[in-house]
């Protein structure tokens, strides 16, 4: 992996590689029809509003926000197989994102959201949310526990089913660095037909969704675990004082 | 270190927030109440400076049908132009510790109603030492929506700063920009900023590959 001296706050952004991601309308997964841009985006050069983001304390969330096996627990633990995820939050240039908001959700072991626009037969669990958040340390480093979330089927083509998987959304340095994305998990034989994760244009970048088994921190007599590491745009070392900050030229 | 000659790690790719973005991001929208401290709609206190306003609107799709299930985030400079963040060094401007510029809000699954709490920002330096007219950056996320969609909303009452903003002015289709304005009026003695986002059709909001 590249290794760069640490980002300047509020330097450029390398130029986000639109291949990399699905295009805004991918025709199976029909939701993206009539709400994909028609113009083509405008591309602006980083200025100052897209080099700064909010910056995130660890006292704003709670001791259990991480923990999602415990943190909606009432009378029990939520049913399901217990796991750990874990992973790296990087940049392009090979250095740690610290201090990044990490916000997941996902369903339960039945494929059933809480939420109230969810109408899956698959059962409400009492004692899951499926929803958690925290912060990484300086390594770029995150880890969660949760149950693994159940496949269910959606309307898309009448026997769509979605992978399990678990949402993500990351925070990053800059408003230009913010990523929304699911983790998918090894092996799941939904994969290949999945027109969501489909959109993605290439093998590689499919790969790099889904998550594998981590048997070195697999916690014994307890759970299994996976890991997820996620790659954010890079960010210049150098700051060009002059052009993002406005100064004279 | 020099600029490497191989190519880069890729950027992960992204998936659509789905359905069911408000158990992440706002869960008692989804219907429940888990986190004690929630990421809101309301970027203000009372000891926040500047002009108090409202922002609200609604989105749309291709078929001109409301999109109630859309979440957006705004970030925004504080009244004199100054971003919450190390990375504004602009010179004679002071960080308002009562105002973080960040928020997010979810549309009405009813209404399809979304709405912010805030005040105006000041100018922001532009590249080059262009001023940008006052703007509040928007991402907005959904089903359906693979990449978040980045756009700006500028003011109405700023017409002289809006026709010199270097950003405006990249849109060649002067017909467009139009869809970057948010609509100023007063309601019951508030200010309330009218500001509606078209994802594809007539009218079709810019949106912004930043």
């Amino acid at each position: 992996m590249l290794m760069g001296r640490d980002p300047a706050p509020g330097a450029e952004f390398l130029m986000r590689d639109t291949t990399s991601h699905p295009p805004a309308y991918a025709p199976n997964y029909k939701s993206s029809i009539l709400r994909s841009p028609r113009n083509p985006l405008i591309s602006l050069q980083n200025s100052l509003s897209e080099v700064t983001a909010p910056v995130f304390d660890a006292s704003e969330l709670g001791p259990l926000d991480h923990d999602l096996l415990m943190n909606c627990a009432k009378d029990g633990l939520p049913i399901g197989e217990r796991i750990v995820v874990h992973g790296y939050v990087h940049d392009q240039l090979g250095r740690p994102l610290k201090n990044t908001l990490v916000e997941v959700w996902q369903c339960n072991a039945s494929g059933r959201y809480r939420h109230k626009k969810d109408q899956y037969i698959g059962a409400l669990d009492p004692n899951f949310g499926g929803c958690g958040r925290m912060l990484t340390d300086a390594n770029g480093y995150y880890a969660c526990r949760t149950i693994k979330p159940g496949p269910y089927p959606w309307r898309n083509r009448v026997n769509d089913w979605r992978p399990a998987h678990i949402h993500y959304a990351l925070s990053g340095n800059g408003w230009a660095q913010r990523l929304i994305t699911q983790m998918y998990f090894e092996g799941d034989p939904l994969i290949a037909n999945c027109p969501i994760l489909k959109s993605v244009p290439d093998e590689a970048q499919i790969r790099g969704l889904i998550a594998l088994q981590d048997v070195s921190a697999f916690v014994q007599l307890d759970s299994r675990a996976y890991r997820f590491d996620i790659v954010l745009r890079g960010q210049r070392a150098t700051l060009f004082e002059d052009q993002v900050q406005g100064g004279a030229k | 270190m020099s600029a490497p000659s191989m190519p880069l790690p890729r950027e992960t790719a992204s998936q659509t927030a789905g359905p069911y973005v408000h158990i992440g991001l706002a869960p008692q929208q989804a219907g429940f109440d888990i986190f004690e401290n929630n990421f809101g709609n309301v970027l203000t206190t009372p000891q926040t400076k500047g002009e108090r306003i409202r922002i609200e609107g609604v989105v749309r799709d291709g078929s001109g049908t409301l999109v109630r299930d859309v979440l957006i985030e705004i970030w925004q400079a504080n009244a004199q132009g100054k971003y919450a963040h190390p990375g504004d060094r602009q010179p004679g401007k002071a960080i308002d510790p009562a105002f973080r510029g960040w928020g997010r809000a979810c549309s009405d699954f009813e209404t399809g109603l979304y709405s912010f709490e805030t005040i105006k920002p000041g100018s922001v330096a532009g590249r080059k030492g262009r001023a940008m007219a006052p703007h509040i950056n928007f991402w907005i996320v959904a089903r359906g929506i693979n990449l978040g969609l980045n756009t700006r909303m500028y003011f109405s009452d700023e017409a002289q700063a809006n026709a010199a903003d270097p950003v405006i002015n990249l849109v060649e289709w002067e017909v467009r920009r139009k869809t970057l304005i948010a609509q100023r009026q007063e309601r019951d003695g508030k200010v309330v900023y009218r500001f509606d986002i078209r994802l594809q059709g007539d009218d079709e909001t810019v949106f912004f590959d930043i």
